[in-house]
């Protein structure tokens, strides 16, 4: 099996591919070219997000209020951790290249071991998805949906040394439990092959009594004001709308739902997010064949090790559109 | 074949001895930039918070600092800076070509049908 890299017959036949004007070999030349369709893919992905985006400029959630933990710290870290992923997914770039570089110099021993750090290193930056999403989709304050589908999330003014805050108050801490529980319909009891979702664990009515005996708290709507804050409205206000327009009460986010604005924002971060994130788990997947190989020695019989070189671009590739996801999800 | 690396970043003004050497130095690079990155998106400078061209200073400073950080990845760490010209034209100027056109197309439409919602009045039938 020498047909990736060495002799192919071609050589010297200039119609027969055995000229490289471009002095790349044809494995690597297809893998850039493959690359190069993805990123088309992305950039329509992203473009995409940038279309919903300014159709709702003035409402989009603010992502520093979104992502904002991080895992066995509580409290309130917005980016912290989408950085370390960040530095994680570069350190592991860092990693393949320099597998890559060892290779060039024939290194069997050092090809091995750092490609085995950029296996690790992914597989952490996977994990850390995984518990993004994880943490997403449980939410933390929970909000009210109204009729026409907006978002009301619940909060109060404090001062932080000497700052007033509008500081986010859970649905949870606020709700008066009227013990009225609406048994969830399975499938097996009354009408056969029907069901529904989780219920959320309160009515919109006791949301409403709870915002009612709590006089400080006031409610948040998705509107942004000039500064690029959301909007407070007034109790009476407050008090009005969940009372006349609250439907619905929504924890945490998914395809439908998502009590951190509108829901194409959690469509749009799981969709992107998802897509990368599988990128990377076949790029760990790819990396682990290339390693058993590196490990058999297939490229040292061979006498070259260009295959790591070509998975070492698809894994760049990866850390390249991690850089744009970053900037467009969590920075702009 | 190692040798054939070429050694320079930043025009000249930073030389490395080996190839080894060169992609720590450019780990270090990306590093800093990703801290500004983080940095000014936790602190979010009131002077940077200006309009520009219709966007944010700081979000215009965002989309700059990544595309240096693509810069770096794709030249470096992907040795485009060691492919022959022809070959290096062909995937950047593609993908950058059709990127372009894309965005400005949906970004031009987006901002139009914001328009229509916020002011309350619809232009055309769509």
């Amino acid at each position: 099996m020498d047909t990736t890299v060495a002799n192919t017959g071609t050589e010297g036949k200039t119609w027969g591919g055995g000229n490289q004007p471009l002095k790349a070999s044809y494995g690597k030349m297809m893998m850039w070219f493959f690359i190069v369709s993805d990123a088309l893919t992305f950039s329509g992905f992203l473009a995409a997000y940038g279309f919903s985006r300014f159709k709702f400029i003035g409402s989009w959630p603010i992502a520093d209020e979104v992502f904002t933990h991080v895992p066995f710290f509580h409290g309130n870290y917005p980016m912290i951790y989408v950085a370390f992923m960040t530095f994680i997914l570069i350190v592991s770039s860092v990693t393949m290249v320099l597998a890559v570089d060892a290779g060039h110099h024939m290194q069997k021993g050092k090809v091995t071991i750092y490609m085995f750090l950029t296996i690790i290193f992914g597989l952490i930056f996977v994990g850390s998805q995984a518990w993004e999403w994880a943490t997403f989709i449980k939410g933390d304050y929970g909000a009210i949906q109204t009729k026409g589908g907006n978002i009301l999330q619940f909060g109060e003014y404090v001062t932080v040394d000497g700052v007033e805050k509008f500081k986010r108050v859970a649905i949870s801490d606020i709700a008066i439990d009227a013990h009225g529980d609406r048994v969830q319909h399975e499938r097996k009891s009354g009408i056969w092959f029907l069901s529904e979702g989780t219920l959320p664990s309160y009515t919109v009515e006791e949301v409403y009594n709870g915002l009612e005996a709590n006089p400080d708290v006031l409610v948040r709507t998705q509107t942004l004001t000039a500064e690029g804050e959301k909007t407070v409205l007034t109790r009476e206000e407050s008090l009005k709308q969940i009372k006349e327009n609250g439907k619905l009460v929504v924890e945490g986010a998914n395809l439908h739902v998502n009590e951190y604005g509108t829901s194409l924002f959690a469509d749009f971060f799981f969709f992107i997010t998802g897509f990368h994130g599988f990128h990377v788990f076949s790029g760990v997947v790819i990396n682990i064949i290339i390693w058993f190989n590196v490990i058999l020695g297939t490229y040292e019989r061979r006498g070259s090790y260009e295959m790591v070189e070509k998975v070492g671009l698809y894994w760049h590739f990866v850390d390249l559109v991690w850089v744009f996801v970053f900037t467009f999800f969590y920075l702009v | 074949m190692a040798d054939a690396h070429k050694l320079e970043i930043l025009r000249g003004l930073i030389k490395f001895k080996s190839n080894t050497q060169k992609i720590w130095g450019v780990l270090i690079l990306l590093s800093i930039v990703t801290a500004v990155e983080v940095v000014l998106g936790i602190y979010k400078p009131e002077a940077l918070m200006t309009q520009v061209l219709s966007m944010k200073l700081l979000n215009w400073i965002f989309i700059i600092l990544t595309i240096v950080k693509a810069y770096y990845i794709t030249w470096d760490f992907m040795h485009m800076r060691d492919e022959t010209k022809a070959l290096r034209r062909m995937v950047v100027w593609t993908a950058v070509f059709l990127i372009c056109y894309l965005i400005f197309i949906l970004l031009q439409e987006g901002g139009y049908i914001e328009g229509v919602y916020s002011s309350e009045y619809i232009k055309r039938d769509f």
